[in-house]
């Protein structure tokens, strides 16, 4: 067995996800960086990393969210980047936990949209919540044998 | 401020909505963060050690696989402190092997049992959907006080 000392102790490691047709990562790297004060930043493909003290951390975050309010998640992280344990330079490949955030991703423009609408329509929004949901039309079982018969004939 | 446990536990979406919304998200990362930073013994990947699944005795019997006790482990205390919950039913990313699948029974099970508020719900598949899914949890949790009342 082998002694385990963790590094890092004490801090906060939280993903930010930028999926917003106006700032890239980019652009948000660059503004977390302004605004870091010792909070160490990793860059990804998806957005940053922020790893610091819980205070700091939030501090940032609350900062670098405000120029895209919509388009910004944040989530905690339970390792800090660049750990070997869960590091993909070490392991080879996506890491397992990168599968939810590919399963999510592309329902945050409809979180965007919602956030959006909640935004400019307020109560009127929250109201539709407690309405019945709409059911689609689904395609009428005649009128899809009168499509096969006509992509047959 | 209430504490509201989320499941998926790693879901992005419902920890950024329920801390844009002025609650703390109780999701896998904080257990996790927690065996991370805490000295011991080194036992990769998850610094999941054989004490887990005594601790998981506490959420599911002793017959029941390690696998489960130790996921419960992980998950049971947070469930233990959460006030409210929200679920979203449809998670296909939550699928996982047998042990992952009957931990994620129990974890439903225990929180229905535990009798705290709970929202369910599935994901949104368009921008209509997306607008009262966002507007259900905001109303959810607007509606929670201080200890998920």
């Amino acid at each position: 067995m082998t002694e385990y000392t963790p590094k890092l102790a004490g801090t906060v490691t939280k993903y930010v996800f930028v999926e917003s047709p106006a700032t890239t990562p980019a652009d948000l790297a660059l503004r977390a960086y302004e605004a870091s004060e010792g909070v160490m930043i990793k860059e990804t493909c998806f957005g940053l990393q922020v790893t610091g003290g819980p205070e700091e951390v939030d501090r940032l975050i609350r900062q670098i969210r405000a120029f895209d309010p919509n388009h910004i998640f944040v989530k905690d992280r339970g390792f800090p980047p660049g750990d070997p344990r869960r590091c993909r330079a070490n392991l080879g490949g996506a890491r397992p936990g990168y599968f939810g955030h590919e399963f999510e991703f592309p329902i945050l423009r409809f979180i965007s949209h919602g956030l959006e609408e909640l935004e400019r329509r307020g109560e009127e929004v929250l109201g539709e919540a407690t309405r019945e949901k709409r059911t689609k039309p689904v395609l009428d079982v005649r009128r899809l044998r009168e499509l096969i018969e006509l992509e047959e004939s | 401020m209430a504490k509201v446990f989320i499941y998926p536990a790693t879901s992005l979406i419902l920890s950024d909505l329920v801390a844009r919304f002025g609650h703390q998200p109780l999701g896998a990362a904080l257990s996790i963060r927690e065996r991370i930073q805490t000295a011991g013994v080194e036992s990769p990947p998850l610094q999941i050690t054989p004490e887990d699944p005594k601790r998981g005795l506490k959420y599911a019997a002793v017959e029941v696989p390690s696998g489960v006790r130790g996921r419960m482990a992980i998950y049971g205390p947070l469930i233990e402190r959460a006030e409210a919950g929200v679920i979203v039913t449809d998670a296909d990313f939550a699928f996982g092997c047998m042990g992952c699948a009957r931990t994620d029974e129990l974890i439903l099970f225990s929180l229905r049992q535990r009798g705290i508020p709970l929202l369910e719900l599935a994901y949104p598949k368009d921008e209509e959907e997306g607008v009262a899914f966002v507007a259900a949890i905001r109303r959810f949790l607007a509606g929670l006080k201080e200890g998920g009342q």
